[in-house]
């Protein structure tokens, strides 16, 4: 059990392209912290920068107080998740968990107490002596975790685990992640794309893009203070409505009106006759498009102000230019080419500065 | 849709043509081809084996497995088996072995793979015949550069005398032809095994002799055995044009393949029988081999 | 990874390099040979340095020919090197592509035993049956030609598994809107099927023009006269019996035109080559 810290770490590969641009992170220890951004954000890299299966370029990696940016993979006493589980294919389920120690030079009744243990929590007992191919996804992926838990690491690392399941199954095995976590007490650090994933598993959250950290925190605290437009459109779904102020008659008083571009999220704009409270915005829309799905109703609506000022682009989950999606629960709703207006309240707006860098409140 | 599997447990296409006589006419010049030019010889072959040709040639008579017997009898019959096997051994184990060396070095990120690749890979590109000149040159007892250099090591080299130094010329010509062939199928198989799997073996604790002993060997292994039987084939037939070559079977028939007996002794003719009995005996040990790679080989292919 | 990286990268470029001087010394060897005298070699003096006679040896090979035991140019055999590997690679490809059409895209009786008669092919190479093969290419009075000298060759079935195995892969829907356009079974092999053979058809023709041309024993059985040699039969006959007549840099010059097609395509278009080999080898 150990903390890991990453100071100033940077990776540039041949040919000056710098995947990594200088990041600071601290996992204490027995925490679960996800690493989350779009695909080419480094996410991955920085966490083979860890396992040691990337060279650091400049800046240190700390496990256990220990500086391992010239220790191997096999001396950093860390377990590795792969997004395709890398079982060894010539070996039984048993041979697979028992191979990291055997390398070890443990005594076989040890190992075979081990890996028996970490098969009775994964409950893949039954499965012992069968090979990688005679298995599921699903069970194969709980072999690759077996594998890492009976080596006791201090640190384990998970590369998308979770990418290659169905759904249904994906949903599941994130509640077993997170109850195993928590029941071992190990440092993780987990990559995905998927925010959701990021949200419900993580305890330090880490929000990447194009090599950089655009935020760390606690999940709920991100979600409602994103600190850029990136981490505003990244986090939570259906994607934060972002609009840019110049030009549009959008009015905000006092300080707030130093900002470049405002974010309201779907769900805090409400279906409204009255005007808005003071310090908070109504929007004037025409109804485009509905989309029921039982519990709530999607509404999609253009600005009926002038002004085709595009929306802000952060890539996530992108809006057409001038659109504003509304969340509305249950399942009544305005129809097509209806004029509504919606509210929000000043406590739900998000102010960013004009290049989206910067929260403004 | 997937293909259905018809009566005799063969795949075919759902969706197909109707034509009559279509069909026919398409395989016909193949048929013709491989009626003329193998199934007839074959079987010639296997006729005139069991049939005995008299001295003037005159008349032809049954004679059951009699021309086998002889064949099989005759001491140096035996021991020309024995060497071919003996040689396809010795070339497929160097040749692997050393293909395999420069496969796993190849294999790794280095700067220049893809050129050390196509510099490894030319040799298959160079005929039997051709690899015999030129080794037949570097070894010349008399203006060989090679020859020199072994003879200033104290080393007696005279392959024209002795049998045994012409066998190792031989088997040393074979295997460096081959080389590249068993490096182009090592690569590949080397790069078929995912990456992700060698790393969580170094994350495992497994130094990279270790890694190549438990992992990517027994991986390897079906490329191995193929490569095993394809290597031993090559030895019984594709090594004519470099015994021809350098040795033409000598000193005193100590390079003497099957393959070779069966081209010398027609060439002497008369013994239409016996030279017949031979092909056949060589046809049987090839579709041994080959039901053989059928078998065992394809069986362990999938993981 | 990090570990060693430097040491285990230097141990692999001293083993690669060492790979390739293996490989490329005695093809070195041969250049440097040809370009320098007959004496200087018989003398066993040459140096390992290319000497200055490549304008003078080369000439002499193509078009005069070596003083061995054949007297005929090197231009020759190269031409009919050249012209018994392309009937053969063109030859095969052409009768298997029609071959594995029928077995694939038809349904008709003795499907099955015309496949396994044409598959059995595969287990027997030439080298078993040549005496036989000889006799009958001599009653059809082909000794000594390009036909006598391909047409035994084609006889395997490589290519049709492959176009078979092909065939197989290629989507029912593409045969099933083609036919909803119309078209017949020679239109939907021209129009749609070869144009989609493309690559399998460029691979393979690589390995079988190689094959072809690096043929050995089958030429030198069927072709007596001079100017039938190929390149691999002549320059097996220009090695004299005794050391003294060879005219090595002319023999070594040869070699190393004998080498130049195939090594050209195999670099040129290695990944067709590679690719032809693994496929052909499956």
């Amino acid at each position: 059990m150990a903390n890991v810290v990453l100071r100033n770490v940077r990776k540039t590969y041949a040919g000056n392209v710098e995947a990594i641009k200088g990041v600071d992170l601290e996992v204490g220890d027995g925490q679960f912290c996800v690493l989350v951004g779009p695909s080419g954000c480094g996410k991955s890299t920085l966490l083979r920068m860890v396992a040691g299966l990337e060279t650091i370029t400049s800046g240190e990696i700390d496990i256990g107080g220990r500086v391992v940016n010239d220790v191997e993979p096999a001396e950093r006493d860390i377990a590795m998740v792969f997004q395709n589980y890398a079982l060894y294919p010539h070996m039984s389920v048993y041979n697979n968990m028992a191979y990291g120690l055997r390398n070890r030079g443990m005594a076989k009744p040890e190992i075979d107490t081990r890996v028996r243990e970490a098969a009775q929590i994964l409950e893949i007992v039954p499965m012992l002596e069968r090979k990688p191919r005679q298995l599921s996804g699903g069970q194969r992926q709980r072999v690759a975790m077996g594998r890492a838990i009976v080596r006791q690491p201090k640190v384990f690392l998970f590369d998308e685990p979770l990418s290659n399941l169905d759904a249904k199954l994906r949903i599941a095995m994130r509640v077993e992640i997170r109850k195993l976590q928590r029941r071992l007490n190990t440092t993780s650090i987990y990559v995905t794309h998927d925010q959701l994933e990021a949200m419900t598993l993580a305890d330090i959250l880490v929000v990447m893009n194009g090599g950089v950290v655009e935020q760390i925190g606690n999940p709920l605290e991100i979600y409602q203070k994103p600190a850029t437009t990136f981490v505003a459109s990244f986090i939570g779904a259906p994607p934060m409505n972002l609009i840019p102020l110049q030009g549009t008659d959008i009015g905000l008083a006092g300080k707030d009106s130093a900002a470049g571009i405002l974010g309201i999220r779907p769900e805090d704009l409400v279906l409204s006759d009255q005007p808005a409270g003071s310090g908070g915005v109504a929007l004037d829309l025409t109804v485009e498009a509905i989309e029921q799905v039982g519990a709530e109703t999607y509404v999609y609506g253009v600005r009926s102000q002038r002004g085709d000022t595009p929306t802000v682009s952060a890539r996530p989950g992108e809006l057409p230019p001038g659109e504003i999606l509304v969340r509305v629960p249950g399942q009544i709703g305005p129809g097509i080419g209806e004029r509504i207006q919606v509210v929000a309240t000043h406590d739900k707006l998000h102010l960013f500065s004009a290049d989206g860098r910067k929260r403004v409140d | 849709m997937a293909p259905a599997h018809d009566g005799r447990g063969v795949m075919q296409k759902q969706t197909v043509f109707q034509s009559r006589l279509l069909p026919y006419a398409l395989v016909a010049p193949q048929l013709a081809i491989v009626l003329i030019f193998f199934y007839w010889p074959a079987a010639q072959a296997v006729i005139q084996s069991f049939l005995l040709q008299d001295a003037f040639g005159l008349s032809t008579s049954f004679v059951w497995f009699d021309n086998y017997k002889d064949v099989l009898g005759a001491s140096d019959y035996f021991n020309t088996i024995v060497r071919t096997f003996v040689f396809s051994f010795l070339i497929a184990i160097s040749s692997l072995s050393l293909a395999l060396l420069l496969a796993v070095m190849a294999d790794k990120p280095l700067r220049g793979s893809a050129l050390y690749r196509t510099f490894l890979i030319w040799p298959y590109a160079v005929a039997p015949p051709v690899v015999g000149v030129l080794w037949v040159f570097m070894l010349n007892p008399s203006l060989g550069v090679l020859a020199h250099g072994l003879r200033a090591m104290g080393f007696d080299w005279n392959p024209l005398l002795d049998g045994n130094q012409a066998a190792s010329l031989i088997i040393l010509a074979a295997a460096w032809k081959q080389i590249s062939y068993n490096f182009l199928f090592f690569l590949a198989g080397l790069q078929a095994i995912p990456s992700s799997v060698i790393e969580a073996a170094a994350i495992d604790g497994a130094r990279p002799a270790r890694r190549f002993w438990t992992i990517v060997f027994p991986l390897l292994s079906p490329t191995i055995f193929f490569l095993i039987v394809i290597n031993i084939v090559y030895a019984f037939f594709d090594t004519f044009g470099i015994i021809d070559t350098i040795t033409r079977g000598g000193p005193a028939n100590s390079t003497v393949t099957l393959v070779y007996k069966v081209y010398e002794d027609g060439l002497l003719g008369g013994n239409l029988g016996g030279s017949a009995a031979q092909s056949v005996i060589l046809m049987g040990i090839v579709i041994a081999l080959t039901a053989i790679q059928f078998r065992f080989v394809e069986r362990k292919v999938n993981y | 990874m990090v570990e060693r990286r430097r040491f285990g990268n230097i141990f692999a470029h001293v083993v690669l390099c060492i790979g390739v001087l293996i490989v490329a010394f005695p093809i070195y060897l041969a250049f440097v040979a040809s370009t320098q005298d007959t004496a200087t070699i018989a003398n066993g003096q040459m140096s390992l340095l290319p000497g200055g006679h490549f304008l003078e040896t080369y000439y002499k090979t193509l078009f005069i020919g070596s003083s061995g035991t054949t007297r005929e140019p090197v231009s020759v055999m190269l031409f009919n090197s050249f012209v018994m590997a392309m009937m053969i690679a063109v030859g095969k490809i052409a009768i298997s592509i029609i071959s594995a059409y029928a077995i694939v895209y038809f349904r008709f009786p003795f499907r099955m035993s015309i496949f396994w008669l044409i598959f059995i092919t595969l287990m027997l190479p030439v080298e078993v049956r040549i005496y036989p093969t000889y006799k009958i290419v001599a009653d059809l009075h082909l000794l000594d030609s390009y036909a006598g000298l391909s047409l035994p060759l084609i006889a395997s079935a490589t290519a049709t598994l492959l176009f078979r195995q092909f065939f197989m892969t290629v989507p029912d829907e593409l045969l099933e809107a083609s036919r909803i356009d119309g078209a017949g079974p020679f239109r939907f092999f021209w129009d749609t099927l070869l144009p989609l053979s493309r690559t399998n058809m460029a691979a393979l023709f690589v390995i079988l023009f190689i094959l072809g041309w690096n043929q050995y024993l089958w030429p030198l059985l069927i072709t007596t006269r001079d100017d039938m040699q190929t390149v691999q039969t002549g320059i097996r006959k220009m090695i004299a019996s005794s050391d003294a007549l060879t005219e090595w840099p002319v023999v070594m010059a040869t070699a190393i035109l004998a080498m130049l097609p195939p090594v050209f395509i195999v670099v040129a278009m290695q990944k067709l080559f590679v690719r032809g080999l693994v496929e052909t080898e499956k």
